[in-house]
């Protein structure tokens, strides 16, 4: 520890830490552009220049490290000085632009030019101006605003692993971008506007849309993967113009991949706005009145055998218990939540959640990826993966298509079964890797489970955990990557079949999907379809009565990420026209059969989810170990040779948001078959 | 200042680029120099083979895209790192030069010692209207560079890799007459100075001790 005095005030901070750091010990803010606390330092921008005893010269805080009792200055008259003249340089070249910027209002170079800049000019030459570059569909460039602080060259190489951008030429001529022109091929580049600290990079979709300050702010959970990112929804007049992740570093630390981010403006489209009643094959639009008479019509008197619910990847807790408290009152058995038909386990919660935390990753020093693509499926937590392959000695063993890129080095194992089988036998040349490791951990796809074997690959992928060492009184290295953040709720809950039970089988003669897109081929063709959701797909053209719900933005309601953390969403914005939060719709529908389901509030509704699952009631997740090492059912020999197949073919529009979003069919579009381009990087 | 800069988009690039037998002797030998794993710091050596190469085969001197893609994928770097270091020294031209590069140095010693008269040489003998353009016959391309470090035998001209030292009007003239007719005259000092001592021969040291 060194002992450091900042403006008289003594602060302790470890060695090595910077004198920026410091500072910020002491509670004195250091302004600053290049400087990042997750990238590595570049010390180019010099704006948080202090004043050390003794020094001769203005220091960059930034980048010099601390010693012990080192005495700081951060606002003497020679820093005050030092951060004038830094400013005054880098305003030369910068565009007096800020009212058609989109930056204004939350710009660091705005903020902090109140604070040391001029108020007139010196500078009489000419200003230079750079050519725009293009990088993708989502971030817009106004390369002239550029203060060159390297930040998106230094995030893009580190953080996201595509070394794509880059300072080319020098001096005068010093601009950013590709050289070549391309789209950035990365699922995180909305991060390259957060972090840009001007309006150099600025979102696209949002270009010339609102004003910061114009904005309601509300704090909620992204669903559309399965990290569960922490974000903020800012939305004007009923209606989300952008989302921002928010820090949360157990979760997404400060980072957000780009379908969670740019989807929005998917819930604008295709959506179900008023309730829709089938009348002579044909749906009509309905009032709730006669849709619920419709579907009381159907539904009383009918067996609850004869009655199924299925619930989609998108859908909150509150629902999920409120369907199940109903069908619970009707007498149905015949629950489902695995509409991609995975083969999960639910008897214990560790058999299907990521079990070492997202931030645990960084505690583990060896990995094998079994069938999962992290980088499709959960970008965020790809980065945090990456983020340990970089700190070093940590060997990452890879199942399933050859060649891909995943931002980091992999050791390719095998295509599929076989090198499971073997490494779940332990004479593969990667168990010795793994058992010499202290905290091993694998990661299982979802995808992986959805084949004909997937009871198999589950055990063999257990059995590999149990006898690789992976399973310690204080570690699971036992991890199911979900797809999507609607995907442990159910489970949780335990909206499975009961007891033989079937949602949809030829005994159903009547099916309420809740937000979930089953193949309409699938469903028996007598059965009456109840369709609930935000979006009409396939499924709700089958339907036969539709409820208009709300998506994840319009609803106060509670998700759980793959770790199985649980996490509150806020509503933003109400849900459009006559939709309605969909634990309301259903506690409606149950007054209407008869069955009222004992809640009223949103309070009363949370409550019977910490009944049914205390996991509700205490966030749901801790680090914690694994003292049974009981697997669950299957026989781990049985999985076949096949290989694993490539899941969520395209990253752009994998759930029905985004395939209602423009923005990310131009994604779609420009990044056409993303499998194969990001693996020929 | 320098050569201007434009960005590389705008200009015709080759399609392909594969190192030739000479390139390839050339790498070799140039990796030899750095210990495993840090191959990377041989980029440098590596443009330039590029551009000799590109100089062997199309009779131009400069560093296409597809030669840098190749150099990356060489010593396993992300291809932009290739465009930065490449990109930032002006020693590699990023769009096709003339036949010769004319590189007057203007730095203080030699423009004291009269680089403009060797740059109006330039202009009026190789018909280029000035630093960064190519005259009309694409044989030669005007350059104007920062200290080469000959300031002694200042003004210098720099003809691709040979130094032309003493220079002025009529030296540079006839020069740039010689190569137009294919001639090579021999580098160094063009008023016949033995390497950097003074004019006319040692003026110093001119007693054997012992004598």
């Amino acid at each position: 520890m060194a002992k450091v005095t900042v403006d008289g005030i003594e602060v302790e901070v470890p060695n090595g830490v910077s004198v920026l750091q410091a500072c910020e010990a002491a509670g004195k803010e250091i302004p600053r552009f290049c400087y990042h606390e997750r990238l590595s330092v570049a010390g180019n921008c010099r704006m948080c220049l202090v004043e050390v005893e003794k020094a001769p010269k203005p220091i960059a805080s930034c980048a010099y490290p601390v010693a012990d009792g080192m005495k700081v200055f951060t606002d003497s008259e020679m820093v005050r000085k030092g951060r004038r003249g830094v400013m005054e340089f880098l305003l030369i070249n910068h565009p007096l632009d800020c009212p058609i910027c989109d930056q204004g209002g939350e710009c660091d170079l705005q903020d902090q030019a109140v604070a040391y800049g001029m108020d007139k000019s010196r500078y009489l030459e000419e200003k230079r101006s750079v050519k725009d570059k293009y990088m993708g569909p989502l971030i817009k460039t106004i390369m002239t605003r550029c203060i060159q602080c390297t930040r998106c060259v230094r995030f893009a190489t580190e953080v996201a692993g595509v070394p794509e951008l880059g300072a080319t030429n020098r001096g005068e001529n010093m601009e950013i971008g590709t050289y070549v022109e391309k789209a950035l091929t990365t699922e995180l580049s909305g991060n390259l506007i957060d972090i840009c600290p001007v309006g150099a990079l600025t979102s696209r979709p949002y270009a010339f849309v609102s004003r910061p300050w114009e904005l309601r702010k509300t704090d909620s959970v992204d669903v559309l993967d399965p990290v569960g990112t922490n974000i903020r929804v800012d939305a004007r007049s009923g209606e989300v113009l952008r989302i921002l992740p928010r820090t949360n570093d157990d979760v997404n630390e400060e980072w957000m991949a780009d379908r969670g981010r740019f989807s929005f403006d998917g819930l604008k489209r295709r959506r179900l706005d008023r309730p829709w009643v089938k009348v002579d094959g044909k749906l009509k639009p309905a009032t709730w009145a006669e849709a619920f008479g419709a579907i009381a019509a159907k539904l009383k008197g009918l067996s609850g055998e004869r009655i199924g619910a299925v619930v989609g990847d998108l859908t909150d807790a509150e629902a999920i218990v409120a369907l199940k408290d109903l069908m619970g009152a009707l007498g149905s058995r015949n629950l489902e939540c695995r509409i991609d038909g995975a083969a999960i386990d639910a008897s214990r919660r560790d058999y299907y959640t990521f079990n070492t935390g997202i931030a645990g990753i960084e505690e583990a020093d060896a990995l094998l990826i079994i069938g999962s693509n992290p980088r499709t499926e959960a970008p965020v937590l790809n980065a945090r993966i990456r983020k340990r392959v970089t700190a070093g000695h940590f060997p990452v063993g890879f199942i399933g298509p050859r060649g891909l890129n995943l931002t980091y080095p992999h050791d390719w194992l095998g295509e599929g079964g076989q090198t499971l089988r073997v490494l779940a036998e332990g004479g593969h040349r990667f168990n010795e890797v793994l058992r010499k490791a202290k905290r091993p951990m694998l990661i299982l796809g979802r995808g992986a489970l959805t084949r004909p074997d997937g009871v198999a690959i589950l055990a063999a992928a257990w059995k590999i955990a149990a006898e690789n060492n992976m399973l310690q009184a204080d570690w699971h290295g036992f991890n199911l990557l979900h797809h999507f953040g609607g995907q442990v709720a159910p489970l949780d809950l335990g909206f499975l079949p009961q007891q033989g039970g079937a949602a949809i089988s030829p005994a159903v003669e009547a099916l309420w999907l809740l937000g979930a897109e089953v193949d309409a081929a699938a469903i028996p063709a007598g059965a009456f379809v109840i369709y609930q959701g935000h979006h009409g797909e396939a499924a709700a053209a089958r339907a036969d009565v539709i409820l208009p719900g709300a998506a994840y933005t319009e609803k106060d309601a509670t998700w759980v990420n793959t770790e199985g953390r649980v996490q509150r969403g806020r509503l933003a914005v109400y849900p459009p026209g006559e939709a309605r939060e969909d634990w309301k719709i259903i506690r409606a529908v149950s007054e209407v059969l008869g069955k009222r389901l004992p809640y009223d509030s949103l309070d009363a509704v949370r409550a019977r989810l910490g009944q049914v699952n205390p996991a509700f009631a205490d966030g749901g997740f801790a680090p914690h170990g694994c003292t049974d090492l009981t697997g669950p059912a299957g026989d781990a020999s049985a999985v076949s040779d096949a290989p694993f197949a490539p899941v969520l073919q395209n990253y752009w529009q994998a759930d029905v948001i985004s395939r209602a979003s423009a923005t990310m069919a131009e994604c779609a579009r420009v990044y056409s078959t993303p499998q194969t381009q990001l693996a020929a990087e | 200042m320098v050569a201007e800069i434009s960005t590389a988009n705008e200009i015709v690039q080759p399609e392909s680029f594969a190192f030739d037998a000479e390139s390839e002797a050339a790498i070799e030998k140039i990796l030899k120099r750095y210990p495993p794993g840090k191959q990377a710091s041989g980029v440098i050596p590596l443009l330039y083979v590029v551009q000799r190469q590109m100089k062997r085969q199309t009779g131009s001197a400069w560093v296409p895209n597809k030669g840098m893609d190749a150099v990356a994928e060489r010593l396993g770097m992300a291809p932009i790192r290739v465009y930065e270091v490449a990109t930032f020294y002006f020693m590699f031209n990023m769009k096709p030069i003339g036949k010769f590069h004319l590189q007057v140095c203007g730095t203080t010693p030699c423009w004291l010692r009269g680089s403009d008269d060797v740059f109006r040489a330039c202009k009026e003998a190789a018909h280029v209207p000035g630093y960064g353009h190519t005259s009309a016959d694409g044989l030669f391309t005007l350059t104007e560079v920062e200290c080469l470090g000959g300031c002694v035998n200042a003004p210098i001209l720099q003809v691709d890799d040979d130094y032309y030292e003493d220079m002025d009007y009529e030296s540079t003239v006839r020069l740039i007459e010689a190569l137009k007719r294919g001639e090579r005259p021999a580098p160094g000092s063009v008023i016949g100075r033995q390497t950097s001592a003074p004019e006319g021969g040692p003026l110093t040291l001119l007693d054997v001790p012992g004598e």
